[in-house]
């Protein structure tokens, strides 16, 4: 079958990176209704920077019209911090002298309780990449002692095989996220140095396998920080309009977190200001006004509670990024530090004094998807 | 007013997502004047006091229409629609499946599967449908009470985009058409009560609206316009100019 590693590879990059864009083409993409992936790179250009007001204007229009108010709140929950891949910007690397952890099943109730009582009802499950030790036969042990505590199950690994996405989606996964970090080959290589991850192809097919096996919603994203920013964003943007068109059924969310201090990280050589980082949304929001645009609590709660209005419309909250953080083992080491360290509690009356309503549930339980 | 299943309803109905508060949505149900609102099951939790959305809403008098927005397909719907009657004791339901993530299109296929066997279980179903007028009468033939077919894509805000159909549509039908999606001024509402539509549902228009209460009140106005312009039998456009009655004055002379 035709994956998107195939359209990638036809993608003439260098055109895309030597592409510049006038006032005209900005005015142009502004006004657009549909917006082509030559008006989406137009929006992310310099030239845009200065129409960032109008950007701003048109993505909360966008945004306010698909959704209205509301905000779907959801918390992760990392089930394990085992890693067999070594990447050279992320705290759970191998080659990282920290304590390692999966989750036992007791362990688990625990925390998976834990979240439930900070009033969270959707459950993004986070693992480190460990095939051997966090893989199926686990999601298989774990997944359905957390389905009756929560109404959308969301799952953050490794990339998994079709038949895999296929059963977990029988086991009661609503969402599979699979970043790509970046879809530059060379810079792919040059961050991830061991383990499965090296495999560029197997990753970017992913989101593929998850169409095929039906799950219900697909996320996206990249790191930024890794490489050429603008480029990421027009591959990311070529990915999602590709995918939208392979599995109409499915739905798709977008986060675009930055490079965060880690144990043992990298500094970014590619950093991304904050003015571009409300850019970059904004041209994702006029691109698709119909997805998911998540910020992560990396980002600070300034930032974020200036954006929420905007064109975010989905958010964690009170996150713990470790194993048992929430319960468990709270003082372990966190995979990224997190700025917006607000509870659940204390975002959701944020969001209403904003002017938003918390979405603490989007789906009944009981309709028996999955 | 007009009637489904023997119960007098209004002509404005309205949707109950997207506002800020269910405060804010209360309020502009007490201006739009409307007794129904439909409420999307998927964001009920029962058991729970975030029933918050559905009591206000009862104690105000308003009847709540479940619908079944975010079932993908008939096996679902059909289990939102029993969940829904469990609930709120009610065998109403507003069918929508649209498994289409990205305009949200209802699909005919399952949408006619589903009303099938929801009127045999006895639910008075109304179906949110593209405007198709052969499918509005399959859904008619079905046993539905109404149909809801689309005014343009829903939370488009485009209005009635999709006329021609509409009009073939609300001529064929012996059910109440409510014309369901993509409202977004009161002026919109207005043309479909003219065209002889028995109601609009709007949601998105008012919710979104930067005063929803002023917009529920523009709505409001606008569908007893659109009635009182229906009452009035006014005439028909015309390309050329009319100077009084001369056709009326010959045929008098004729006599």
């Amino acid at each position: 079958m035709r994956s998107f590693s195939h359209v990638l590879a036809q993608t003439d990059w260098v055109a895309l990176q030597l592409a510049t864009f006038d006032t005209a083409a900005v005015e142009r993409a502004l006004t657009a209704s549909t917006l082509s992936l030559t008006d989406f790179q137009a929006l992310l250009s310099p030239a845009a920077l200065p129409r960032l007001p109008q950007l701003l204007e048109k993505a909360r229009l966008l945004t306010t019209q698909q959704f209205g108010a509301a905000r779907q709140l959801f918390a992760p929950l990392y089930l394990s911090n085992l890693c067999a891949n070594e990447c050279t910007y992320c705290g759970f690397s191998m080659s990282q002298a920290i304590k390692r952890r999966v989750l036992t099943d007791s362990e688990l109730i625990e925390e998976a309780h834990a979240v439930k009582a900070l009033g969270h009802d959707q459950l993004l499950l986070v693992a480190g990449e460990h095939e051997r030790k966090v893989g199926m036969a686990y999601f298989r042990q774990q997944i359905p002692l957390l389905k009756p505590l929560f109404s959308r199950l969301m799952l953050e690994v490794q990339p998994l095989a079709s038949n895999d996405y296929r059963e977990l989606k029988q086991l009661g996964i609503d969402t599979v996220l699979v970043y790509q970090e970046t879809y530059q080959a060379q810079a792919y290589a040059k961050y991830h140095l061991k383990g499965k991850k090296m495999d560029m192809i197997w990753r970017l097919d992913c989101p593929d396998r998850i169409g095929a096996a039906g799950v219900d919603k697909i996320g996206l994203g990249i790191l930024l920080g890794l490489a050429d920013w603008r480029l990421d964003a027009v591959l990311l943007a070529t990915h999602l309009r590709y995918l939208q068109q392979q599995f109409p059924y499915c739905q798709f969310s977008i986060a675009l977190p930055r490079l965060r201090p880690c144990s043992g990280g990298i500094e970014s050589s590619f950093p991304v200001s904050d003015r571009e980082l409300v850019q970059l949304y904004c041209a994702f929001r006029l691109l698709a006004p119909e997805i998911d645009l998540t910020l992560s609590t990396r980002e600070s709660s300034q930032l974020r509670d200036l954006l929420l209005p905007l064109m975010i419309t989905s958010l964690s909250a009170g996150s713990k990024t470790q194993p048992g953080g929430y319960q468990v083992a709270p003082q372990s080491l966190q995979q990224f530090s997190i700025d917006d360290d607000r509870s659940a509690k204390l975002m959701a009356q944020r969001l209403t004094e904003l002017g938003l309503q918390p979405v603490w549930t989007n789906w009944h339980p009981a309709f028996g998807r999955g | 007013m007009f009637t489904i299943a023997e119960t007098p309803l209004p002509r404005l109905l309205l949707g109950s997502g997207k506002f800020a508060s269910p405060q804010l949505m209360l309020d502009a149900v007490r201006a739009s004047g409307t007794g129904l609102v439909t409420v999307a099951l998927k964001r009920i939790k029962p058991g729970q006091p975030s029933l918050d959305l559905i009591s206000p809403l009862q104690q105000a008098g308003v009847k709540i229409l479940p619908n079944t927005s975010g079932a993908v397909d008939a096996k679902e719907a059909i289990f939102a629609a029993e969940l829904a009657r469990e609930l709120l004791q009610t065998n109403w339901v507003k069918l929508e499946i649209h498994p289409d993530a990205r305009f949200l299109m209802p699909d005919p296929e399952q949408t006619l599967i589903a009303a099938r066997q929801l009127v045999k279980l006895g639910f008075v179903v109304l179906p949110y449908c593209s405007a198709d007028p052969m499918l509005c009468l399959r859904l008619q033939e079905a046993g539905c009470a109404a149909v809801m077919p689309l005014g343009s894509a829903i939370g488009s805000n485009q209005g009635l985009q999709n006329k021609a159909m509409l009009e073939i549509i609300i001529e064929q039908a012996r059910v109440p058409v409510i014309i369901d999606a993509g409202l977004g001024q009161p002026s919109h509402a207005c043309a479909a009560l003219e065209m002889g539509a028995a109601a609009v549902l709007v949601n998105t228009a008012i919710a979104t609206a930067a005063d929803p209460v002023q917009a529920a009140t523009g709505f409001r106005l606008a569908v007893e316009a659109g009635m009182a312009a229906r009452a009035a039998r006014c005439a028909p456009p015309s390309l050329h100019a009319n100077a009084s009655s001369p056709i009326d004055s010959l045929l008098t002379f004729l006599s």
